[in-house]
């Protein structure tokens, strides 16, 4: 059992809460991940690490409410416990002195972006941020984000908090402003990554791109994660989740994310009756 | 000498009809009257050959004996003595190419069923409240540590233990069992079975710590830094083949361990009870013929499927699966595509899998399996309407554990090369065994290797 040690709602549906794992801890690098199943029935699902305290032997996790799995993971507080948890996951976000490096980070993406973001930025780089979520209500980690990059740039869809618009506008700005950028990270739902990639294909910059597509075991035994890169199959487990923007096969990603729709709606909706008042 | 009786007992099973529709066990083993009427039909060899052909070398004729004495603890504690995990045997092991092939009475036709008398002696004492409890001997002081908790990490556990050295399992996954637990389903191995055993091997002392991928979590050498005096890898075959031919990431395409992971590690047979679901269709194909292609199979129509095929490029002669799943899976309706293989999946405009086109094939000459190698008939193209395939073609090793080592050697299989007697690896301090090794092989051979490794490392440590 992995204890929760401390558990904050940021947002409505926007919760983060530190785990008890020393041993991931220790070993957690930015980009990782971790697959977690809250009891015996649960499934399992991966979740990118968004943080991790060696002192305290925590890793941070941040998840919105999306479906029944996350909405039972909400439910839990501070003292209880989830059944397992296992990491770290997948391999690390290359980190080197690359010069300029735009992050971007859209919706619940946010998380992962900031503990690469201040690797990148521990290892020299000069680092730009966007961050950008649907609407303020959905926005969070501000204050953490500018403690680790040199300029923030903060934008909502519907305008109701900061710039108004979607995060590609100022990535195609900051990309057009001459000065040299050396590569871009882009971490958010699969679209707002296609049109990252989509942004900067034309400039030539590298965009590293994090994919969430559908995992069970996440160490490369089921193939349920797979995706294309470059013509090529791989398994965002083991292989990623980091891949090259401009390789991916977006249509594909999408598609297999879908793969269960059906069942997730059912699933929330059996959990939502049978939670109806506190919902 | 006893006149002969080639009359072999039948094991009772559920209906073909009524099984389809549920995951219970199928087989339901004998009665204590069965057993001994099986059990008089061994004629106790002086140099009985079934030993030899037992890739752990279980005393078969002395087992027997006893239980036809009916003395069962007795027939227990000779099982035990060389097999930790006899209930899983009975129940998985190919017995018609091991102990059952070499009985003197197979050349009448009518081996005696070592395997169902193995169940039944194993049943028989899960059901007795106070385990056998093994003595131990004084502790060595020694401290091993293995990597995968499937037959060949818990034979090797097992048999450390009772060495007297500490042992701890890491384990990738939540449960441990490997194989046993997240690839064959509870009709042909229930769970709760696999859970004794494994209990058995923890009751010796064994530590078992899940959730831990070896290679993520620490590596290898770190486990060696950390003070542990030798390491086994029986980490299995767990990275799934696939055909590489168009279309094969469609929805609907699955991986046989993905289909069988969500179905009995997940209990998606259970969703929405259970959180994981698993997509089965109405109409379903598997590719391939061994064991993995016929639980699947098997599962899915379970799972309700209306049709399910096997798509096999080779004849029945060929099919690797144990005889007694084939035949089960014909009882319950499994259709046989022989002499064919997918072309390529076929998909709809939301990238799901609607149908997959066929070759029909023919067999040439033997290749060097010494099974005659299949070609496509040119021009035989055809289509079987699909909505969800599954793809058992086999396993190769997981690299994660090979590329996290400094110093362990490698096919190009990607197998770990190891010592075939000893399991010794080329890096001091670390052995291997089982599927990792030999690649996709059988639960027995997992728990040989697992054996011998075991015997090699205690007198590595005892040297030391
Ligand atoms: C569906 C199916 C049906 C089968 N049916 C039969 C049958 O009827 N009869 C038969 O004899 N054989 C059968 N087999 C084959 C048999 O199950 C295997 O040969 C046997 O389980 C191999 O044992 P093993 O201990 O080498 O590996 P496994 O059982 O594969 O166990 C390996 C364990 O190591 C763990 N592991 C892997 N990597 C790591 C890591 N990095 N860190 C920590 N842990 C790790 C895995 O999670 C797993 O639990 C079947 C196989 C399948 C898939
Ligand atoms: S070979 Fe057959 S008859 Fe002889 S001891 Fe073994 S099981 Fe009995
Ligand atoms: S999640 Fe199973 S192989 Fe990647």
């Amino acid at each position: 059992m992995y204890k929760i040690l401390f558990k904050q709602t940021l947002l409505p549906k926007i919760h983060l809460m530190r785990i008890e794992a020393p041993k991931v801890a220790a070993k957690a690098q930015a980009g990782q991940f971790v697959v977690i199943r809250i009891d015996e029935r649960g499934e399992r699902i991966p979740l990118t690490i968004a943080d991790w305290d060696n002192k305290e032997g925590s890793i941070t996790i941040i998840f919105m409410e999306v479906g029944a799995s996350t909405a039972r993971l909400a439910a839990l507080n501070e003292g209880d416990s989830i059944m397992n948890f296992v990491g770290p996951l997948g391999l690390p976000t290359e980190i080197e002195k690359f010069g300029t490096v735009i992050c971007v980070g859209g919706g619940v993406g946010i998380a992962p972006v900031f503990p690469i973001a201040r690797a990148l930025r521990e290892a020299g780089n000069r680092v730009i941020a966007i961050i950008g979520a649907r609407s303020k209500d959905l926005l969070f980690w501000e204050d953490m984000m500018r403690t680790v990059s040199d300029e923030l740039i903060v934008t909502t869809d519907d305008g109701t908090y900061a710039r108004k618009g979607v995060v590609t506008i100022p990535l195609k700005e900051l990309l057009e402003r001459g000065e040299k950028i050396d590569r871009v990270i882009a971490i958010g739902p699969a679209v707002m990554m296609k049109f990252c990639s989509r942004t900067t294909q034309p400039f030539g910059v590298k965009t590293m791109v994090s994919l969430n597509s559908i995992m069970v075991d996440g160490t490369g035994m089921c193939g349920a994660c797979r995706v294309a890169v470059g013509g090529v199959t791989k398994f965002a487990c083991v292989d990623g989740p980091d891949f090259d923007g401009h390789e991916v096969d977006w249509d594909l990603l999408a598609a297999r994310q879908r793969m269960y729709i059906e069942e997730e709606k059912m699933s929330f909706e059996r959990w939502l009756a049978k939670h109806a008042v506190t919902a | 000498m006893p006149k002969l009786n080639l009359n072999r007992e039948e094991m009772p099973r559920q209906d073909p009809k009524a099984r389809g529709k549920n995951f219970s066990e199928v087989a339901l083993g004998y009665s204590f009257e069965q057993a001994l009427g099986e059990a008089s039909r061994c004629i106790q060899c002086p140099k009985p050959l079934c030993m030899t052909g037992c890739p752990v070398s279980v005393t078969i004729p002395e087992f027997i004996r006893a239980l036809r004495e009916g003395d069962m603890p007795a027939a227990a504690k000779a099982l035990k003595m060389k097999n930790a995990l006899p209930a899983i045997c009975g129940r998985v092991c190919p017995q018609e190419t091991q102990c059952e092939q070499v009985c003197v009475l197979a050349k009448r036709g009518a081996p005696v069923a070592i395997g169902r008398l193995e169940r039944f002696v194993a049943d028989w004492e899960r059901r007795q409240q106070e385990a056998a409890s093994a003595v131990l001997p004084e502790p060595t002081g020694k401290k091993v540590a293995l990597v995968g908790s499937g037959p060949a990490g818990l034979t090797c556990a097992a048999d450390l233990a009772k060495a007297g050295h500490s042992v701890t399992i890491y384990e990738a996954l939540h449960v441990a069992g490997g194989v046993l637990m997240y690839g064959i389903p509870e009709f042909r191995l229930p769970k709760e079975i696999v859970q004794a055993d494994i209990n058995y091997v923890m009751s010796l002392g064994v530590k078992i710590e899940l959730d831990s991928v070896v290679g993520k979590l620490f590596t290898v050498d770190d486990l060696l830094k950390d003070g542990y005096d030798a390491v086994f890898l029986g980490t299995g075959a767990g990275l799934p083949m696939f055909l590489n031919i168009p279309g094969e990431n469609l929805n609907g395409v699955y991986a046989a361990n993905e289909f069988l992971t969500r179905v009995n590690l997940m209990k998606a047979y259970r969703f929405p009870e259970y959180d994981t679901p698993v997509k089965v269709g109405k109409k379903v194909a598997v590719v391939g013929a061994g064991n993995v292609a016929m639980d699947a199979a098997r599962s899915a129509l379970r799972l309700g499927a209306e049709v399910v095929y096997v798509i096999y490029r080779r004849s029945r002669a060929e099919m690797p699966a144990r005889h007694e799943e084939v035949e089960n899976a014909e009882e319950e309706g499994i259709e046989f595509r022989l002499l064919t293989n997918p072309k390529r999946f076929l998909g709809n405009e939301h990238g799901s899998l609607v149908g997959v086109e066929c070759y029909e094939m023919e067999l040439g000459e033997p290749d060097e399996s010494g099974r005659r190698r299949p070609s496509v008939k040119p021009n035989s193209e055809f289509t079987i309407d699909v909505d969800v395939a599954i793809i058992a073609l086999g396993t190769t090793p997981n690299p994660l554990v090979a590329q996290t080592t400094i110093g362990l050697d490698t096919t190009r299989h990607g197998t770990v090369v190891a010592d075939e007697t000893t399991g010794r690896t080329v890096k001091p301090g670390v052995w291997a065994g089982g599927d990792t090794v030999t690649g996709a092989a059988t639960v027995i051979s997992a728990m040989g290797a697992g054996r011998r490794a075991a015997a090699d490392i205690d007198r590595f440590l005892r040297e030391k």
